[in-house]
C-alpha cells in the first residue's frame, strides 16, 4: 500500500498494529485523510488508547454510512482530532444489518452522546451502554430510519403528522 | 346618486364593501414568519430601498394576533409546520396568506421526508412567489396582488 504518513501519524499506526493486530483490519489513505477499520468490538478500547496514548481529546464527529451490501452493511465512523499534533483520524467499524449495534464510547468522549443518538435515528444502529439512545431529530413515534438507502425519499405518506387544516372549534 | 345633492360640499357616498376594502387592502401588516434565506429578502422588501411602506405594509408585527398577511418565507418542516400553523390559527380574521419562493410553494429543492413539500398542504396560499429566494420586486408583486383579491372581495357580510 502506498501511503504517505506523517511521523506522528506512522507511529499510531504502529502502535496500533503492535498492540491491537487482532483487531486491527484495514488502514488506508484518501483525499488526505487516513481511514483505519477495526474490529466493532474493540472500537471502545482502541479510542481510549488513542485518547490516552495518542492525544487524540476531541471527537469531531461520528458518522453513519449505508453502505447497502448484503454482508456488514452499516458503517460507522469516528471523526477524532488530535490537537497537540494537528492530526485527524477517521476510525471505522463494519456491523451487521441483522444485529445494527456497537458499543457506545460515550465512557471515552462524552460528546460522543449526541452523534450516537443522530446515527440511531438515521440508520438505526444501536450503541450498547449508551446513557439516553433517543431519537433526536425525528418524532419519537417514528417507525423508519430515514438516512438507510432503502427509505423513500420523500419519506413515507402519513408518517409525520401535518397540523390539521381545519382549527379547532370552539 | 342624488343624495349627495343634498347633503352639499364635503361629503362623499361610497359602498361599506369599498371602503372597508380600501383601508384593508392598504394595511395589510405582514407577520414575518421567516424560516430560512427567503427572509433576507424580506428584509429587503421592507427596508427603505424596495420600501414595502408604499403599499402600507411596513409594520412587521411579530405578534399574530396584530398582523393580517403571513408571508411565509422559506422552507417549513414538519416539525415547524405545527407552529406555523397555530401562528396562523391566532390571526385574526380576515386574514392572507404569501408562500414566498420556490421552498414554501413547492418544497423546492428540499426533496427529503423532512421537509413539508408545499405550505399550502396545511395552509390556505393566496399568493406563491416564484424564485429561489425571489428578488424583493416579486414579493412586492405579490403584496399586489394580494391587494387586487382584498379590493374585489365582499368584505360586508349579514351576519347570520
Amino acid at each position: 500500500m502506498n501511503m504517505e504518513l506523517s511521523d506522528t501519524l506512522q507511529s499510531l499506526v504502529d502502535d496500533l498494529s503492535e498492540n491491537y493486530s487482532d483487531q486491527l483490519i484495514d488502514v488506508y489513505q484518501s483525499s488526505g485523510d487516513t481511514f483505519i477499520r477495526v474490529q466493532p468490538d474493540a472500537i471502545v478500547e482502541i479510542c481510549r488508547f488513542l485518547k490516552d496514548e495518542h492525544h487524540f481529546i476531541y471527537l469531531s464527529d461520528i458518522l453513519g454510512a449505508d453502505r447497502f451490501t448484503s454482508e456488514e452493511r452499516f458503517e460507522v465512523i469516528y471523526n477524532i482530532v488530535s490537537l497537540r499534533d494537528r492530526e485527524r483520524v477517521f476510525l471505522k467499524v463494519w456491523i451487521e444489518e441483522k444485529d445494527p449495534t456497537v458499543d457506545s464510547i460515550t465512557d471515552v468522549w462524552q460528546s460522543a452522546s449526541w452523534h450516537e443518538r443522530q446515527v440511531y435515528d438515521m440508520f438505526g444502529v444501536r450503541f450498547n451502554n449508551h446513557p439516553d439512545l433517543r431519537r433526536i431529530y425525528m418524532p419519537e413515534d417514528f417507525d423508519y430510519y430515514p438516512l438507510r438507502k432503502e427509505f423513500p425519499l420523500l419519506g413515507i405518506p402519513g408518517s409525520i403528522e401535518l397540523p390539521s387544516s381545519t382549527p379547532d372549534t370552539e | 346618486m342624488g343624495i349627495e345633492n343634498s347633503l352639499g360640499d364635503g361629503f362623499l357616498t361610497t359602498k361599506v364593501d369599498s371602503l372597508t376594502n380600501w383601508a384593508r387592502s392598504n394595511a395589510a401588516w405582514p407577520m414575518p414568519m421567516g424560516l430560512a434565506c427567503c427572509a433576507i429578502e424580506m428584509m429587503a422588501f421592507a427596508a427603505p430601498k424596495y420600501d414595502a411602506a408604499r403599499f402600507g405594509s411596513e409594520v412587521m408585527r411579530f405578534s399574530p394576533r396584530q398582523s393580517d398577511l403571513m408571508i411565509v418565507a422559506g422552507w417549513v418542516n414538519y416539525k415547524m409546520a405545527h407552529a406555523v400553523r397555530r401562528i396562523w390559527d391566532q390571526m385574526p380574521d380576515p386574514k392572507w396568506c404569501i408562500a414566498m419562493g420556490a421552498c414554501a410553494s413547492t418544497g423546492g429543492m428540499h426533496r427529503c421526508y423532512g421537509v413539508v413539500q408545499g405550505c399550502d398542504n396545511f395552509l390556505p396560499v393566496d399568493a406563491y412567489v416564484s424564485g429561489c429566494p425571489p428578488r424583493p420586486d416579486a414579493l412586492l408583486h405579490a403584496l399586489m396582488k394580494i391587494q387586487d383579491k382584498v379590493r374585489t372581495e365582499h368584505s360586508t357580510k349579514l351576519d347570520t
